[in-house]
């Protein structure tokens, strides 16, 4: 069987420059690309690329618990599943649950259960598929983003949408949003979700190693970077119905020409 | 205290989107941190006196009692049936809220609704403990036999029945058709022909679609009139 060669450790993760791998400056966040309510059959979707993640994310509820123990007797309950497709690696990966998608689940979920105003829907539940279907790092981060999206989209009562980034330290310099090289390659990773108007923080996690003010410097950029990343959500979920609103008012106009 | 709008009444907004800030009341999918209000769902900001409130552009059927709904059977029990009402409970309907003999005394239920029957019901009781109950006693209520089902979102139908119940009417004047309206978003339609009962369904899938335009009644009657006007041109071709 021919191997795939693995993936060579850069020699540098910031240039001369000071630009990253990607020609990014190290307080950028990659490109993103949001899309909502892209599935038919789910009550609520969403779709995030961030650099080369692809994300797809599914909403079905509130809806009869099944089974029938799991419901609580005065509010909803949120499940969620985040799951890598075996093509979304390098080297297929195993679509059994993971250790580290068992855990990934449960960070996301309690994520976003904050916000979700459970309560309003009894002996319910929500379930979340988060289906990674290219990574790139940091896609705990882009999950939320479109988990939270899909959750909107979904007609949910929610305070507000949550918005997760990642933060790092790169050959001893702070970097917003690592990619996957520089997550592995690289001496820290935090991840970061911020529920802005309430001023929460829902999830910090760290890996690596860094200073007490290296640690501040970089948990104000990641929630730099989720406020930039809660505006776009907002945009584009209101986008989905000021399209729908824009064609129908110039197919008007049109008749009335005509 | 000041009270100041800061979102634009009418204009779709996103959960966590500042609304206003003040001593507004708050309605529904309205929330306050400190003195501003915040949506709660993607939906359409509404200002009603100095009441904020949100009326949501998606999500699906929450029962309240005395609504007026559709739903299928699912299940025969001993003493009643298993309906589904799309919403997040499985309705029950006892045998004591159907017309027919009542007491302890068994029949047979299957002879008055099978599996995969269509009844119009309305919500007896229903609360954060208990499924909902429905009943078939009153006038109206009961199997459906005939008609066309169309099932929308729930969240819609204050705006397929419009203010006054103005888009409803207009529906049933525009096409000839008699329509009743599930609050849990299933539609029925009983037309002259099939083609009435087609113009309908299409009328009312834009309703879903278009909701939250402006000047949607006039777009729909527009559309409506079209149709006729194709039908009436096909028709002489044919003859």
């Amino acid at each position: 069987m021919n191997k795939l060669p693995e993936p060579k450790q850069p020699e540098k993760l910031i240039d001369d420059k000071g630009l990253r791998i990607d020609g990014r400056r190290l307080d950028e966040l990659r490109p993103i690309k949001l899309e909502v309510g892209l599935l038919d059959k789910a009550d609520g979707s969403a779709y995030i690329e961030q650099g080369k993640n692809k994300i797809l994310v599914a909403v079905y509820g509130p809806r009869e618990a099944h089974p029938k123990h799991i419901a609580m007797p005065e509010r909803a309950v949120i499940r969620c599943r985040y799951h890598m497709a075996p093509f979304s690696v390098d080297e297929r990966k195993n679509p059994a649950p993971s250790r580290r998608e068992m855990e990934l689940s449960k960070v996301i979920r309690e994520s976003l259960e904050p916000v979700v105003l459970t309560d309003l829907y009894p002996r319910t539940t929500i379930d979340l598929f988060i289906e990674v279907l290219q990574s790139d790092g940091g896609s705990r981060c882009a999950g939320i983003t479109a988990a939270s999206l899909a959750l909107a989209d979904a007609g949910i009562p929610m305070k507000e949408m949550v918005a997760a980034c990642a933060v790092g330290k790169i050959e001893g310099k702070l970097a917003l949003d690592l990619s996957d090289a520089e997550d592995k390659y690289g001496e820290a990773d935090i991840p970061v979700a911020l529920v802005p108007n309430a001023g929460l923080v829902t999830l910090l996690q760290m890996d690596g190693h860094l200073t007490l003010s290296e640690f501040e410097q970089g948990f104000t950029m990641a929630l730099e970077a989720c406020k930039t990343l809660n505006a776009m959500q907002r945009e584009v979920l209101k986008k989905k119905y000021a399209t729908i609103k824009e064609a129908a008012e110039e197919r008007e106009e049109a008749e009335v020409v005509a | 205290m000041d009270m100041v709008l800061v979102a634009e009444p009418k204009q779709v907004v996103a959960p966590g989107e500042v609304l206003a800030e003040g001593d507004h009341l708050l309605g529904d999918n309205a929330y306050r941190i400190g003195t501003k209000i915040f949506s709660a769902c993607v939906g359409i900001l509404e200002v009603d006196g100095n009441r904020v409130f949100v009326v949501p552009l998606k999500g699906g059927y929450f029962p309240r009692v005395g609504d007026l709904v559709a739903g299928r059977i699912v299940d025969i029990g001993l003493s009643g049936w298993l309906v589904d009402i799309r919403a997040p409970y499985e309705a029950m309907l006892p045998a004591s809220e159907t017309p027919g003999p009542r007491g302890p005394r068994r029949r047979d239920l299957s002879t008055s609704y099978e599996v995969g029957d269509m009844v119009l019901a309305e919500i007896l009781a229903f609360d954060r403990t208990r499924d909902p109950l429905l009943t078939v006693k009153g006038p109206g209520l009961g199997k459906v036999a005939s008609g066309r089902v169309v099932e929308i979102s729930a969240a819609k139908i204050p705006r397929l029945i419009g203010r006054k119940g103005s888009m409803i009417s207009m529906l049933k004047k525009e096409t000839d058709c008699q329509i009743t309206v599930g609050q849990n978003g299933v539609v029925m339609v009983w037309g002259k022909s099939p083609e009435s009962e087609r113009v309908a369904v299409e009328a009312i899938y834009m309703v879903e679609r278009e909701a939250h335009t402006r000047g949607l009644t006039d777009r729909i009657r527009e559309m409506i009139s079209r149709s006729r006007v194709v039908e009436q041109v096909a028709g002489t071709q044919t003859a």
